[in-house]
């Protein structure tokens, strides 16, 4: 890709000033990554904030460190030797004590919006407390041991289901856009508005024909009932009850996504540069590679930022019709138990996550764009 | 105004924007229908009323129009009550008693057996309870006698529970005992015309007895029941104007709110530019779905409090960067400049001059929106976040998924909703994207 994005810049030039560019090139692409990285941290900041001011306007996020605060008091008198003999009126008093000089060293008795800085170091730290009822699977009622097994499960339906999308669309939209007018042209823009639906409820619909109707595929889950013992049985089997949800996620945004990059790759392909190189002689091959498909691809970055900013918004509904045991489903579990820990603390996660994955296409941007390492206009305002 | 007309004229060119709109008024109609034949009130009580409104409907029916396409004739809720006629009433003096005669009679003609059978008794009695003893007599002329009891105020006997009924069904359970043909296997419906006769001896001259027979069918109406006997119509019907509601409202606030920002952005420019531009891009990577769950949790899961939080979350979406280059394009009009030049305030140049100027660009976006906020409307009652009282198309699919309705195979209990769901989307997306051609005409090449 690096390669690729020099050509610009090369040509009959003296290797010295050609590596002279490539470092200013290179410069420039470091301090954009840091402006997006330093942009995008402050925004995780921000979002994390609204939370536990959302959060505390009952007085929810103070009720779950005073909570938190009261187990560890009851803890340490419970094991202690000589406070356990004591009568449980006495021990009582001790723990209220106790408890008592606990929340005025953490500050409990502060301002809120003094406190509301210390729960944002907190929860940046990730040290969400503990849940109220939710343990994990391992039996630890700390939010981010349960938040942190839930992870990896949603981060691989996520990332399959994207990079199915972004493959198959770019792949697609090329395609098509070379047969401008084709009926199977003609069937995505007809097909563009099922995408207004989101993809938990085509998941019903593949739900009711593959598992209920059909009995081919699972009703849900990650992996089959008793778990299989070998590796590859794993896989296979996860692979298995990856298929419908990914099916849903492609269904519900393939064909937006079709249609609006093959737009993209029409506009880019009415440039004169397109007819001097079809002039020229070039391959068609070539001319979509270079020609077409390069100066596109910033704009299709911009467009996927966008539409994987949905898709997880999305995700949180799909575990839930799939009872896919990833953060999506912990939230539904956490409604369900009225868990106000976990849910919080879910929250901060995904705004981590969001802003992880917008800073991931910053810098993919960065590198396709040659406009970010030879100056210029802006990036994209993600 | 003109424009409009244009536009009007133009959404003939585009054959599924025909479909989309009259899609669109048919359920405006189903809304209008619901709410004015069931008002607020009446829809929650119907809704959240408890057994006394949906407790002679039978469990998890499915449509009874289901009937017609199935070879297979299910039976639908017959019920016989001695206080409306359908039922007859007979009283002779037997001594110093009164003995009363009740006879159920009904034509069973489905092809399977009915799900339960009741029998709710009500009587008015001073100090002796009057005492039943019942008879069932077949088509073919068969008689079984069930337990005698004596019955309170109210009591209901229910068929399934009396142990010297089910002892007298060679092994079937109770309800496919009574029906079945004698020496079936599997058990076959004998059809015809069955009567429940049922004699209360009363012991004191002005007590009554009443009694009302149940006999649960597995069809019901035209959406079916669910788990709780509800009749699903309540909320499919009630489903339309909610969502429409909720689309509808979510779409005009986010869009009209975000227009009115991306031109004061750009009247003013400088500082306030810079702020609003800012917010925009912190807003696009909050998370959206997140938030209002905390919401839903922990304050209220009332349907206009989620809808101010979803209008106040998207108002500063990225359709400011669309408006507001358009805007940067009408701001240098001459028009204007001649506007600014009489003194016109601040104010009266961005609501009279700037916003006018592009609302046929915000009609697409706002019709386009409205999907996506009724859906997310269902998507919340998915999560269990649903508005506690009101019935909704999503609540119906929250309810149906935590009773594994499909893993039982109650489909109808799903498919309603999620197609009503489905159609609605469909609609307005497809109204939306002529839309989009319409007034964008740059789009109207490619």
């Amino acid at each position: 890709m690096t390669e690729v994005a020099q050509s610009p810049t090369t040509g009959p030039t003296p290797s010295s000033i050609q590596r002279s560019a490539r470092i200013s090139g290179f410069k420039r692409l470091a301090r954009y990554t840091g402006i997006k990285f330093i942009t995008l941290l402050f925004t995780i900041v921000i979002g994390v904030y609204l939370t536990i001011i959302i959060a505390n306007m009952g007085g929810e996020v103070d009720n779950i460190r005073r909570g938190a605060i009261r187990e560890n008091v009851a803890l340490q008198v419970s094991m202690d030797t000589e406070l356990r003999r004591l009568p449980q009126a006495e021990r009582t008093q001790v723990i209220e004590e106790r408890v008592r000089v606990e929340e005025q060293r953490l500050g409990m008795d502060r301002p809120f919006i003094l406190r509301s800085f210390t729960f944002l170091l907190d929860a940046m730290t990730l040290s969400l407390g503990r849940a109220q009822q939710m343990t994990s699977d391992s039996g630890s009622s700390q939010v981010r041991l349960i938040i942190l097994e839930r992870l990896p499960h949603t981060l691989v339906l996520f990332s399959t289901a994207n990079l199915l999308i972004f493959f198959s669309g770019v792949f697609i939209a090329l395609f098509l856009s070379r047969r401008y007018g084709s009926w199977f042209d003609r069937a995505v823009i007809a097909l563009a508005p099922t995408s207004a639906a989101p993809g938990w409820f085509y998941g019903i619909f593949l739900i009711l024909i593959f598992a209920a109707v059909l009995q081919v595929l699972p009703f849900g889950g990650a992996v089959s009932a008793p778990v299989p013992d070998t590796t590859i049985g794993y896989l296979l089997s996860l692979l298995q009850h990856m298929i419908l949800p990914v099916s849903a996620i492609m269904m519900a945004t393939l064909m937006i996504t079709i249609y609006s990059w093959r737009t993209f790759f029409l506009i880019f392909s009415s440039e004169d540069y397109v007819d001097m190189a079809k002039a020229k002689g070039l391959s068609s091959n070539q001319i979509e590679q270079r020609y077409i498909l390069r100066p596109t691809l910033p704009n299709i970055i911009t467009n996927f930022a966008l539409l994987i900013i949905t898709l997880w918004t999305g995700q949180i509904i799909l575990e839930t019709v799939f009872n896919w045991p990833g953060l999506g489903r912990l939230y539904y579990r956490a409604i369900g138990a009225f868990d106000s820990p976990v849910i919080v603390g879910n929250t901060v996660i995904y705004a981590y996550l969001l802003g992880m994955t917008v800073f991931l296409l910053d810098f993919l941007y960065a590198l396709v764009d040659p406009r970010v390492k030879v100056g210029g206009a802006e990036g994209p305002k993600v | 105004m003109k424009a409009f007309k244009n536009a009007l004229k133009e959404i003939g060119r585009y054959p599924s924007a025909i479909v989309g709109l009259v899609i669109i008024l048919g359920l405006v109609s189903v809304a209008l229908y619901a709410v004015v034949t069931i008002p607020y009130n009446e829809a929650v009580r119907l809704w959240r009323g408890g057994a006394g409104v949906w407790g002679d409907y039978p469990k998890n029916a499915a449509p009874a129009w289901f009937n017609w396409f199935s070879d297979q004739q299910k039976p639908e809720t017959i019920i016989l009550d001695t206080t409306d006629g359908t039922a007859t009433k007979v009283s002779q003096a037997l001594g110093t008693n009164i003995d009363t005669i009740m006879t159920f009679t009904f034509d069973y003609t489905a092809d399977t057996f009915p799900d339960e059978l009741t029998l709710h008794f009500t009587s008015l009695y001073i100090e002796k309870q009057p005492h039943i003893s019942m008879k069932w007599i077949t088509p073919d002329g068969r008689e079984l006698r069930m337990s005698q009891l004596s019955v309170r105020h109210t009591d209901t006997y229910r068929f399934a529970l009396d142990e010297r009924l089910a002892r007298r069904m060679d092994g079937l359970p109770v309800n496919q005992g009574l029906f079945a043909q004698p020496d079936t296997d599997p058990p076959q419906v004998l059809k015809g015309t069955y009567t429940l006769e049922v004699s209360a001896l009363k012991f004191e001259p002005d007590s009554v007895v009443d009694a009302k027979l149940v006999v649960f069918g597995t069809v019901h109406g035209l959406a079916g029941t669910d788990h709780v006997r509800r009749d699903l119509m309540v909320a499919i019907l009630y489903g339309a104007p909610v969502a429409l509601a909720f689309g509808l409202l979510a779409a005009l606030g986010t869009n009209v709110l975000t227009m009115i920002i991306a031109a004061t952005s750009t009247w003013f420019g400088g500082v306030v530019d810079d702020v609003i531009q800012r917010i925009t891009e912190v807003n696009l990577v909050l998370p959206f779905l997140p938030i209002l769950i905390m919401i839903g949790t922990l304050y209220s899961r009332a349907i206009w409090t989620i809808l101010g939080a979803v209008i106040a979350l998207s108002i500063f979406s990225t359709s400011i960067k669309t408006y507001r280059a358009i805007f940067l394009q009408v701001k240098e009009a001459p028009y204007i400049e001649a506007a600014r030049s009489y003194g016109a305030s601040n104010f009266r140049i961005i609501f009279r001059y700037l916003i006018p100027r592009i609302v046929p660009v915000l009609i697409p976006g706002l019709v386009l929106g409205i999907p996506s906020y009724v859906f997310l409307e269902a998507s919340l009652a998915v999560l269990g976040l649903g508005d506690p009282v009101l019935p909704t198309w999503g609540k119906v699919i929250n309810d149906a998924y935590a009773q594994g309705a499909l893993f039982n195979q109650h489909y109808y209990w799903i498919l309603l909703p999620a197609v009503l769901l489905m159609i609605t989307g469909l609609a307005f997306s497809m109204v939306g994207f002529a839309l989009d051609r319409i007034f964008n005409p740059r789009l109207r090449g490619v």
